[in-house]
Order: C-alpha cells, then structure tokens, then sequence
C-alpha cells in the first residue's frame, strides 16, 4: 500500500498551504450553519410543554457537550500518532486541542448550570451527565498543565500524548462509574435531555447546532495550529518566503 | 415552522426564561468568537516578528554589525 | 528462577528495604490519614450519627490523598542518583522490575491504610457491620491508587515540582475507584449485598495491574530518554 499521503499530510508545510485554500470556505459554512441553526433553535423550534422556554438552551449545551468529549479523543488519537509515528504535526494538534476542548467542556457546563437553575431550581446538581463533565474538565486541565510544566517541548510532547491516552482509556470506566453512582443516589426526577422522544421539529435545529459546532471545531483547531506551525517553522524558508510575500503585499497596497 | 414569539421583545423575555437564554448564548457565543479571533491575532503578530527578525538579520548581514 | 521473576523480587525487596531504612518518611501518610480524621468530628459535628454518615466518603478521600502524598518519591530519587537510567539501558524487561516497585509502595502505604483503618471507623463511629467490607475495598482500592499514582510519578519524574502536578493529573482517574469504594461500605452500612461493587473493586485491580506498568514503562523511557 502506497502510504506517501499519509506522510504528507504530517507535514506542516502541507497543511499550511491546503488550510489556506480552504479556510474561506470553511468559515463561511461554519457561520452559515450557525446563525442558522441559532435562529432556528431560539425563534422557531417550538418550545417545550415541560420546561417551557428555558429548554432552548438544549442547543448550546448538547453540541458543546458533543464536541467537548469529542475533541478529547481527537486529542489522544492525535497524541497516540505522535508516539507512534513521530509525526511532527500530530503533536501539534494534540497541543492545540486540549485549550479548545477545555474551553468546549466549560460552555458545556456553563449552558447546564444556567439550565438548571430554571428547571432544578439550582444552578448546580449532581447530575451523572454534569459530574462526569466536571471530571472531564479536570482530564483537559491535567493535560494542560503537563503540557506547560515540560520545558523540554519534546518531552512535554509525548508526556502530555501518554497522559491523554491513558485518560481515554479511563473515561468510559468513569462515564460507567458517575453513571452507576447517579442511580444509586438519584437526587432528580428530570432529566435535561431525551433525545430519542424529542419532537422532530425540536430535534431538526439540534442536529444543525452539532454540525455547526463540528465545522466549528475544525476551524478553530485549524486557525490555532496554523499558529503554531509558523511559530515552529520560523526558521524555514518557506515561512520566510511566506513572510516577504505577506510584506511585499503590503508595500504594494500601500 | 412558524416564528414562536409575537415580536422581537416577547423573544427577549422567552416567557420569563430570557436571562438563562440569553446568558448562555451570550457566553457561548462570546467563547466561539475567542477560540477564533485569538489565534487569527495570533497568526497576524507572528507573522509580523518573524518578518521583523528576517529585516534585523539582513540588516546585520548588510552591515557586518552584530549589535543591532 | 525466571529472569522476569528475578527482576520483580530484586526491586520489591530492594524498594522494601528502602522505605525501612525510612521509616520515618513511610509513616507520615498513615499519620496524616489518622489526623485528618481527627479533623471531620472538630469541623462538621461530633455527634455519632452524622459522623457515621460521612465516614464512607471521608475514610476514601483521605486514603486517596495519602496515597498521593507518598506516590511522588516513587521513581524520584531513582532518577536523581541515576539508577533509573541503569534500569533502563539494561537488556531486561522493564515491565518487571517496576511491577515490583509499584507493589512494595502499595506494601508501604496501602496496606497500612488499610490495617489502620479501623482505628479511623472507630473515630467516625462507623457501624461495626462496615469494619470488615471497608478493609477489604481500602486493600483492592488502595493497590489501585498505587498503580494509577505511578503513571502520574513517572509523568512528573524529571520536573522540579512534581507533587502539585501529580496530584492534578492523577485525581481525575481516580473517581471510579472513590466511588466503588465508599459504595462497598454504604451497602454494608444499609445492610445489602456489598460484593458486587467489591467485585469491580477487584476487576479494576486486575486491569490496573495488568495495564499500568506497561503504561509506566512507555512513560519512563520516552521521557527519561531524548
């Protein structure tokens, strides 16, 4: 099998160069998507004859809640390829992920406080689905601070993958686990969201809203490692030459 | 699929759910909104250092000058 | 003896003698376990019904800060004298050798957690019914924390301050140990069958111990090595 493809994607010159091909394209999906499926989801999809208005925050927080989990996998299989084929890009992505993700996991749980405040009466409850967030948090947070604390960028590389690998094998344990201990103790009645029973009218926006946040989330990590392969690559020439190019543009604009 | 609010300022008040609404769409928007314009600055001022190194290099190249 | 056997022994007994050679430093998490305790009754009620309420949750979080407490040193001061890097330039398997460490720190913190952990249910008034499930959880639960604590240790080996860190990384990991461990000791106290979440317990060991040295092994030579 002709594995050239897959060597060439791990190089960040070549990324660079088909990012910014597409990126336009990539942004204006992304908005388009997301305005849509905002305005749907605020203004249109009917409300819900339970939680009345305050359901509409369904379409913020199961996306975010998507992709935060998501983008956590994202980063330990990027983590893995690092390891196992040395790819210098690989670690790239697993280093722009985890903020990303991080942020995700925060808005997912920001969106379920303030869901909960109106539908449980509180702003926090120990909920399965909300606890199991909460660790999530900490698993990005773990990787994070791993990844900083390395002054030897290599080695905060591959500590950081191991790290992240070892939480993915973890999070089904501990998704089970809260799970398990959430029956048990079973504090509410009301479970935020039920997918399956949902209404078609109510479900159309909320598949749109997980689009929009996919197409997000390739746009954000593709922006943010597009940083830091130019701040990698200084040196070369092809980010010099990208750099005169940029100037001489300006010159002649001016 | 109809419009489900009267106006623009029942949509506002979502039957009095607007505050939750509207601060979770604002958080999350404004969170959106980071996650790209920081690294689009980013891009722009590290594109803008290493066109700086490039100058003092040809510079310092130009004048056999190491100090500047 | 098998070569794999002879590295298990030789860095058991070795880290054993260590820690006796430290006694001192070996008995501070036991000691800080039975000190903590002492703190619930003075800061919530020393009345025995809420204490006996607590005392699951409180008996499990203060084994897991303890094993935390004791898990940086486990690969440090191999590194600084250099005796890691001996370990990892040499023909043998890896596996072994840190098999055997991560036993004798279970040997030096789990299981005297574990034996001192009734005098703690004492403390906390705990139902007499719970004594037993609870020194059988803390014994599988502890060599759990052990193993996940040096992935963590061998994560931070080569950083100047590695405990905070430690701590940060490996707390996460260790929720669905926390929580099959206090719920062994609830089901005793509500008087149900308490070896099903024991079973877990035990199940969690044995992926731990067949996981985690491999994990530690991996993490050691790509980080030690560059």
């Amino acid at each position: 099998m002709n594995w050239t493809w897959f060597y060439r994607m791990g190089s960040p010159l070549w990324f660079y160069q088909s990012t910014s091909r597409w990126l336009p394209l990539l942004s204006l999906v992304t908005l388009v998507l997301l305005v849509a499926g905002l305005a749907w989801g605020l203004g249109f999809a009917p409300e819900d004859a339970k939680q009345g208005n305050s359901f509409r925050i369904i379409y913020l927080h199961v996306p975010a809640s998507f992709l935060a989990l998501a983008g956590y996998f994202l980063m330990a299989t990027a983590g893995a390829i690092g390891l196992i084929w040395k790819m210098k890009l690989s670690y790239i992505v697993m280093k722009c992920a985890a903020p990303i993700g991080a942020a995700l996991t925060f808005l997912a749980l920001f969106t379920g406080a303030v869901w909960g405040k109106p539908t449980w009466g509180s702003y926090w409850v120990w909920d399965a689905r909300i606890t199991s967030m909460l660790i999530l948090l900490f698993l990005y947070f773990g990787v994070l601070a791993l990844q900083y604390a390395f002054h030897n960028q290599e080695a905060g590389n591959k500590a950081s993958a191991v790290l992240a690998l070892v939480g993915t094998v973890n999070i089904p344990i501990i998704y089970k686990s809260v799970d398990w201990w959430f029956t048990l103790h079973q504090p509410s009645t009301i479970k935020l969201t039920s997918a399956p029973s949902m209404h078609p009218d109510m479900f159309q926006p909320l598949l749109v809203m997980i689009l929009a946040f996919y197409f997000f989330y390739a746009l954000a990590l593709i922006l943010a490692v597009r940083v830091e392969i130019l701040k990698r690559e200084s040196k070369t020439t092809w980010v010099r030459e990208l750099v005169e190019q940029a100037s001489r543009q300006k010159m002649g604009a001016k | 699929m109809n419009f489900q609010f009267q106006d623009l300022s029942e949509m506002l008040l979502m039957g009095g759910h607007g505050v939750y609404v509207w601060a979770a769409v604002l958080v999350s928007l404004g969170t959106l909104i980071w996650l790209v314009v920081s690294p689009t600055l980013q891009h722009k001022q590290t594109l803008k250092e290493i066109g700086l190194n490039l100058t003092r290099e040809e510079l310092r190249s130009q004048s056999g000058n190491k100090d500047i | 003896m098998p070569e794999s056997n002879r590295g298990f022994s030789a860095y058991f007994r070795r880290d054993l003698l260590l820690a006796y050679r430290r006694r001192g430093e070996v008995a501070s998490p036991i000691i800080f376990f039975v000190m903590v305790a002492t703190l619930i009754p003075l800061g919530i009620t020393p009345e025995a019904d809420s204490l006996k309420e607590l005392a699951p949750g409180t008996i499990w979080v203060m084994a897991l800060l303890a094993t935390l407490l004791s898990a940086e040193g486990l690969f440090v001061s191999d590194y600084k004298d250099g005796s890691l890097e001996q370990l990892l330039i040499s023909p043998n398997m890896l596996v072994m050798p840190i098999f055997g460490k991560v036993t004798a720190h279970w040997i030096t913190t789990g299981l005297p957690l574990t034996l001192a952990s009734p005098l703690i249910g004492l403390m906390l008034s705990l139902p007499s019914v719970a004594y037993l499930p609870m020194m059988a959880g803390l014994a599988l639960g502890t060599g759990c924390l052990s193993f996940l604590a040096a992935i963590g240790a061998a994560l931070t080996v080569s950083l100047q301050k590695g405990s905070l860190l430690l701590t940060l990384i490996v707390m996460p990991l260790y929720m669905p140990i926390i929580i099959f461990g206090s719920a062994v000791m609830q089901y005793s106290i509500d008087g149900m069958a308490w070896s099903g979440p024991l079973a877990i317990l035990g199940a969690m060991l044995a992926v731990a111990i067949a996981l985690c040295p491999l994990a530690i092994a991996a993490v050691l030579r790509l980080i030690t090595i560059n």
